[in-house]
């Protein structure tokens, strides 16, 4: 009796985040076809004084930082050697390569002629950011899925394949560390031409290099993250003395971080703007707070030791993180714009729907690939499955 | 031999003439509606505005450097030697960094269209070529705007400020604003009085970009020896630990 209410339990549980999820998606797709029914004007708030808004903030700005995760692992446990971060790996370059692939879909719902996407391969504009950064990024995405390229050839038991991308494993992995040193920063590089437009708060000629410090800070919050949900959602062990590593880290980067943007502040005589009360001191603040607290607890081995509070820890990082990137992309560039831009229903329910499959794209590919079970016996995930057809 | 507008505001009265010619160049519709939005927009390349009883002019700037230019990813823009800036929409991918990084909000998007393109004005480029004024500047009555070459205008400019000082504020907007523009303004009041930005850098924007994205072949050479120094570092440490612990007797997997 007890372990059919326990059972009914579950289900309903599930049911509820079926429907969230369901709903989501449905609200997402209603928001598509808005947008490629009615162009973009139908389908977001966004206007000629403010031409950027949600989908370029949160979906490509922040995307791709969430994604950083994927390098920095990739150099800790390949170039710095650190081998007890192995088990993580494979969490850090799918979570990744999500992040990078759903900006990339995102980026065609924004982008005014998706058909026109391959544009920047054969016409070049080599003066602009942009330019770079979708080079990097394409090439990137090559690199994610030649380092997740092993986990496929285990699943599907292709030996041969799997000696050949493990033997060039160490100068793709330089390479990717190289592409994300470069995109990472330049998405910062792209607000430098609004030296006027974006708040003194957030305008600095530093934004490259504080963008690339704080990618590295989400990029560890999301695999923090990633680890923790394929616990809950798969069962999976969680590599807790490997995640305490992670969240030491964390603290020290994030420290780095606000010495370094105070430290700018006050070169840039920028830090009386602190005692104005705008929204963007707000919204500042807001940011601030999302990092420091999290630094300073994370500091404290009770709290790195606990997975629920470094659970919290990485997410206030995250939230943090898309907070700064979208005071930059959006809220920093209201007040030149003269304009007022709240985000449509239709932009919201589309970034979310995204997030959402991101989420359960994550959630397949850790079910039945070996992501967090690399070096393991792989029995328990594989015994009930009939062996592929192709294999042998 | 570089061409530019010059606007005179003290001389605008506010006819909207230079609208109507510019819409029809374009063929955009143009009508009592159209004539009343102060903005630019994606049928309305210019745009007369009226601040008290001063007018001013909005148009494309046509920077010496154009951001718009420099942001493009695929190099939808060109800065001609003739002096527009001029859009190919061919390229275009509609990313609309260029909105974002003009300091004159001045491209505009067909935000209703399921193939939008960026609009501006491209200082009638086909006229000019073939030795022709703008079509602005054809339509205004009274000399408000005019075209030619831009040395010449900056000549004229000065000329106006110095024959008669007491009805121009003393500056020619253009001439240093984001490093020099083609499209050149003259005003009876400060020029924020009649809706110009005035808190712009004189260096070209794009130098602040370039400065940075030059680099990008140095940053890519130094974390790419970074790396593999680090690499080369991190496995030789690792060679001669497992030597030594062959040596000692393999006991180093023990623990």
């Amino acid at each position: 009796m007890r372990a059919k209410l326990a059972w009914f339990a579950a289900f309903f549980k599930v049911s509820i985040w079926r429907v969230v999820f369901a709903a989501i998606l449905l609200s997402g797709l209603a928001g598509l076809s808005m947008r490629f029914i009615y162009g973009l004007g139908g389908a977001t708030n966004l206007t000629d004084s403010f031409p950027w808004g949600l989908w370029k903030g949160f979906n490509v700005v922040a995307g791709i930082g969430l994604g950083a995760g994927g390098f920095t692992v990739a150099a800790t446990v390949h170039v710095f050697n650190l081998k007890r971060y192995r088990p993580i790996l494979r969490i850090a370059l799918l979570t990744a390569f999500l992040g990078y692939a759903f900006m990339a879909v995102a980026l065609m719902v924004d982008i005014g002629r998706p058909y026109r996407i391959w544009h920047p391969v054969v016409m070049w504009g080599e003066h602009s950011v942009l330019f770079e950064v979708a080079w990097c990024v394409i090439l990137y995405l090559n690199v994610l899925a030649l380092e997740l390229a092993p986990a496929i050839c285990e699943r599907f038991g292709w030996r041969k394949l799997l000696g050949g991308v493990s033997a060039i494993s160490a100068p793709v992995v330089i390479f990717g560390v190289i592409l994300s040193t470069l995109h990472q920063s330049s998405l910062g590089s792209l607000f430098l031409i609004l030296p006027e437009k974006l708040y003194p708060l957030w305008y600095t000629p530093l934004l490259p290099v504080f963008f690339f410090v704080s990618a590295i800070c989400a990029g560890l919050s999301m695999v923090i993250i990633a680890s923790w949900q394929g616990k809950r959602a798969l069962g999976k062990e969680l590599e807790l003395p490997v995640l305490e590593g992670l969240g030491r880290a964390l603290a020290v980067v994030l420290m780095i971080y606000q010495c370094g943007r105070f430290l700018d502040l006050q070169d840039r005589g920028a830090l009386r703007l602190l005692l104005q009360n705008r929204t963007e001191t707000w919204l500042f603040g807001l940011e601030t707070a999302l990092l420091l607290v999290p630094m300073l607890l994370l500091f404290q081995r009770r709290v790195r030791n606990r997975p629920g509070r470094l659970y919290a820890c990485a997410l206030m990082v995250i939230l943090g993180f898309i907070a700064n990137r979208l005071n930059v992309t959006v809220t920093g560039l209201e007040a030149s714009s003269g304009v007022h831009y709240v985000p449509k229903w239709s932009e919201v329910s589309v970034t979310l729907s995204m997030v959402a499959l991101a989420f359960a794209v994550f959630r397949f590919t850790a079910q039945h690939f070996p992501i967090f079970d690399e070096r393991r016996p792989r029995a328990p995930i594989f015994a009930e499955e009939e062996v592929p057809a192709g294999v042998g | 031999m570089p061409q530019a507008i010059l606007y005179d505001s003290t001389l605008c009265i506010g006819c909207k003439a230079c609208e109507g010619a510019c819409a029809e160049h374009w063929h955009l519709p143009y009508n009592d509606k159209v004539a009343a939005e102060p903005r630019l927009s994606a049928h309305k390349l210019t745009a007369i505005q009226t601040f008290g009883e001063h007018y001013s002019r909005r148009l494309c700037m046509h920077c010496a450097e154009p951001a718009c230019a420099s942001v493009c990813l695929v190099g939808a823009f060109q800065k001609t030697a003739l002096g527009p800036v001029v859009y190919d929409e061919d390229k275009c991918i509609g990313c609309r960094y260029c909105m974002l990084a003009c300091p004159f909000q001045v491209p505009v998007y067909e935000w209703s269209s399921r193939l939008p393109r960026v609009r501006k004005c491209d200082m009638c480029y086909a006229r000019l070529k073939a030795g022709k004024p703008t079509a602005c500047a054809e339509a205004c009555p009274t000399g408000a705007t005019t075209c030619g070459d831009r040395d010449a205008l900056v000549a004229e400019a000065r000329r106006r400020l110095a024959d008669k000082p007491g009805s121009y504020y003393p500056r020619i907007y253009g001439l240093q604003e984001v490093g020099g523009t083609s499209t050149l303004f003259l005003s009876a009041v400060p020029f924020e009085q009649i809706g110009l930005r005035t808190n712009l850098p004189t260096t070209p924007l794009p130098r602040l970009t370039w400065s940075v994205l030059s680099r990008t072949p140095d940053v890519a050479t130094m974390a790419g020896v970074a790396m593999g120094g680090i690499y080369w570092i991190t496995h030789r440490r690792e060679e001669v630990a497992a030597a030594e612990g062959r040596a000692r007797g393999g006991n180093r997997h023990a623990g």
